[in-house]
């Protein structure tokens, strides 16, 4: 008999596949929009991660300001004293669980060479700081023990900066120039890869701090340090030796809270990840009423095929038909309706999603969950919105019914 | 039926005093006054009379599809006046064919399928409707039209189907109301003669409600109403020199 009333209900839909397509049009869209926004948002949730792994899960990051500050938030961290090399030195050499810190402070500017130029980041560090971040030179070479000291301006490039400045020229030996200084290429960076959220990590010049602090940023601030931690040791233990080192260096009472923060990657992910996870949801309350709308629109439409189908349902009557099973018919209908537009809507979502994907360079991640989660809410859709017009159905007297013109 | 009759000669069909009420108060309409009637299995009667008379009332409360206010209706010897609307679809379904006037076929669906329609409610396997329903559509002549819809057949062709879905079921009982009223003069002797077969030959009891005596001539007893009553009930004489 299910069968049968499946059977049914789809002659009935086929017999006016425009005026079905319509009516499900609404369970399309939200489905659809559903399903992309899950697609992109996980993808992007994913990328998020991945990039975080590139940057190293053993990385610590210790910035000034107040620890409710994100790490997104300004370098300075207002009023909060800024950090120093010494700092730098004191974390690498008296906490035991670190292997090395270094500092890092950035700025974007202009790289000139020639006829080219070339906005991008420079990064004031150290040697320390390919160590920490595992990153290799792969032409020239690093900075000499004395550049770092007296501050020399050599640079060594990233591969995108380099790309772009000397094509396939060789850049060792070359000068640049980042504003008013000229600047000695020394050395070429191992390729990182493109990263997600708009910052692609080979597009970077790194000089020695010092350099950086005398020529471009005027002071002796460091702005930010990165500390990569023994693997043996566990990141909340690095975590807290940092912070209490810290609070002594900077003689924070027992009673004050931090004016710096220690953020490691755990949490700079699942701070990204919120952000994505929360605007998904967002998002999807939006595509959620739109599947309201579109199961309304089903009844709206069953209700007109009901009253259109008055004389069909007294003929199922007069032969036979029992209340049940003219219930069953046009629940059926609703159900296989909105099923139809919801399965069109998973594969529409899907497309967009990897169509998405593929725009913002993220991975494609299809969720399962919410496409069976999307298929199902249609079937309830279908039921909730095609109940009412089926009982009418049902209920109809049947003189009336084949009398009706 | 009284009780200790003899179980064989009880009629198919009782009526004991039908009584139907339509509205209330001033607005109450008296559309049966009080119906006694007894038809046995294998009639084949007509039903005659002016608009407003009660015979299409008669015939909802005879067909299931309405109930009556007052009074007993006995079918195969078992009261039906009480059951409920479900119990009267059963009734419907297993033992009554319905032929209408505007032939009340599905549109924009074939003649099988059409015919199909009784049996797909009694839940039979699609294999075995199939051959049923051919079979139907071959007794009134439609071999070869089993996938033309209604907007594709005339007017006797359709009728025709709804013939055919009538007795797919192997019905006792026949309900038609006006089935020649569409129809010309030579179609509509054609569908009496169908109709007049199925009675002599298949013995299906059939009631027929009309306003044409030559159609009426084909019945053994035609009954008139008048006024909510049963007015006159005769043996028709015709028919029954021409049955011999």
């Amino acid at each position: 008999m299910l069968y049968e009333a499946v059977r049914l209900a789809l002659q009935a839909i086929l017999r006016n596949a425009f005026r079905s397509f319509l009516t499900v049009l609404g369970i399309v869209i939200g489905v659809a929009a559903v399903i992309a926004m899950v697609t992109v948002g996980q993808g992007s949730t994913d990328q998020v991660e991945a990039d975080v792994s590139t940057l190293g899960t053993n990385l610590l990051m210790i910035r000034p300001g107040q620890p409710s500050q994100g790490p997104g938030s300004g370098g300075g961290g207002g009023t909060a004293a800024s950090l120093t090399l010494k700092d730098v030195d004191a974390i690498e050499q008296q906490i035991s669980s670190v292997a090395v810190a270094t500092p890092s402070n950035s700025r974007g500017m202009t790289a000139i060479y020639g006829n080219a130029n070339y906005s991008t980041t420079v990064t004031g560090t150290d040697n320390r700081y390919l160590t920490a971040r595992s990153w290799a030179i792969v032409g020239g070479r690093a900075f000499y023990e004395s550049e770092l000291r007296t501050g020399t301006a050599a640079c060594i490039l990233g591969e995108t900066v380099r790309q772009i400045l000397f094509g396939n020229g060789d850049p060792i030996g070359a000068s640049i120039r980042l504003k008013q200084i000229a600047c000695r290429v020394i050395g070429i960076l191992e390729v990182k890869g493109a990263s997600s959220f708009g910052t692609d990590q080979d597009d970077i010049i790194l000089i020695p701090i010092r350099t950086f602090q005398r020529r471009i940023s005027g002071n002796q601030d460091v702005a930010m340090i990165y500390a990569s931690i023994r693997n043996s040791v566990s990141t909340e233990k690095a975590k807290a030796d940092i912070e209490s080192l810290m609070r002594e260096r900077r003689r924070i009472g027992p009673f004050e809270e931090d004016d710096f923060n220690v953020f490691d990657m755990k949490q700079i992910t699942s701070m990204l990840t919120g952000i994505t996870s929360v605007l998904t949801g967002l998002l999807s309350a939006v595509a959620a009423v739109s599947l309201l709308v579109g199961g309304i629109g089903i009844m709206n439409i069953m209700l007109v095929s009901v009253t259109e189908r008055t004389r069909e349902i007294g003929i199922r009557l007069a032969v036979g038909a029992t209340e049940r099973q003219v219930l069953m018919q046009f629940l059926v209908e609703a159900i296989v309706l909105s099923l139809i537009g919801g399965l069109i809507g998973i594969l529409l979502g899907l497309a967009l999603g990897l169509l998405g994907s593929r725009l913002l360079s993220i991975p494609f991640a299809p969720d399962a969950t919410i496409v069976l989660a999307a298929f199902l809410f249609s079937a309830l859709v279908g039921i909730v919105f095609g109940y009412f017009p089926a009982r009418r159905a049902a209920r109809m007297d049947p003189i009336e019914a084949l009398r009706h013109q | 039926m009284s009780k200790g009759q003899d179980p064989d000669s009880r009629p198919l069909i009782g009526l004991e005093g039908i009584t139907k009420i339509y509205g209330t108060g001033d607005a109450e309409v008296r559309a049966l006054r009080g119906i006694d009637m007894e038809i046995s299995g294998g009639e084949f009667v007509a039903v005659m009379g002016p608009s407003g008379s009660g015979k299409s009332t008669a015939m909802n409360i005879l067909g299931f599809l309405d109930k009556p206010t007052g009074g007993r209706y006995f079918f195969g010897g078992a009261e039906v006046g009480h059951l409920n609307r479900d119990q009267l679809a059963l009734l419907r379904r297993n033992f009554l064919g319905f032929v209408f006037q505007g032939y009340n076929l599905l549109a924009r669906t074939s003649a099988l399928d059409n015919v199909e329609l009784p049996l797909i409610y009694q839940g039979m396997a699609g294999s075995k409707r199939r051959i049923l329903a051919r079979e139907a559509l071959a007794k009134v002549g439609l071999e070869g039209r089993e996938d033309h819809h209604p907007a594709q057949l005339s007017g006797g062709q359709q009728q025709r189907v709804a013939i055919a879905r009538a007795i797919v079921t192997n019905p006792d009982v026949i309900l038609a109301d006006e089935p020649t009223g569409n129809l010309d003069t030579a179609r509509s002797h054609e569908i009496m003669d169908l109709l007049t077969g199925l009675n002599r030959v298949d013995g299906i009891t059939i009631l027929m409600v009309t306003h044409e005596p030559d159609m009426a001539d084909y019945a053994d007893r035609i009954i008139h109403f008048l006024d909510g009553r049963i007015e006159t009930d005769n043996r028709n004489r015709k028919a029954a020199a021409d049955a011999v």
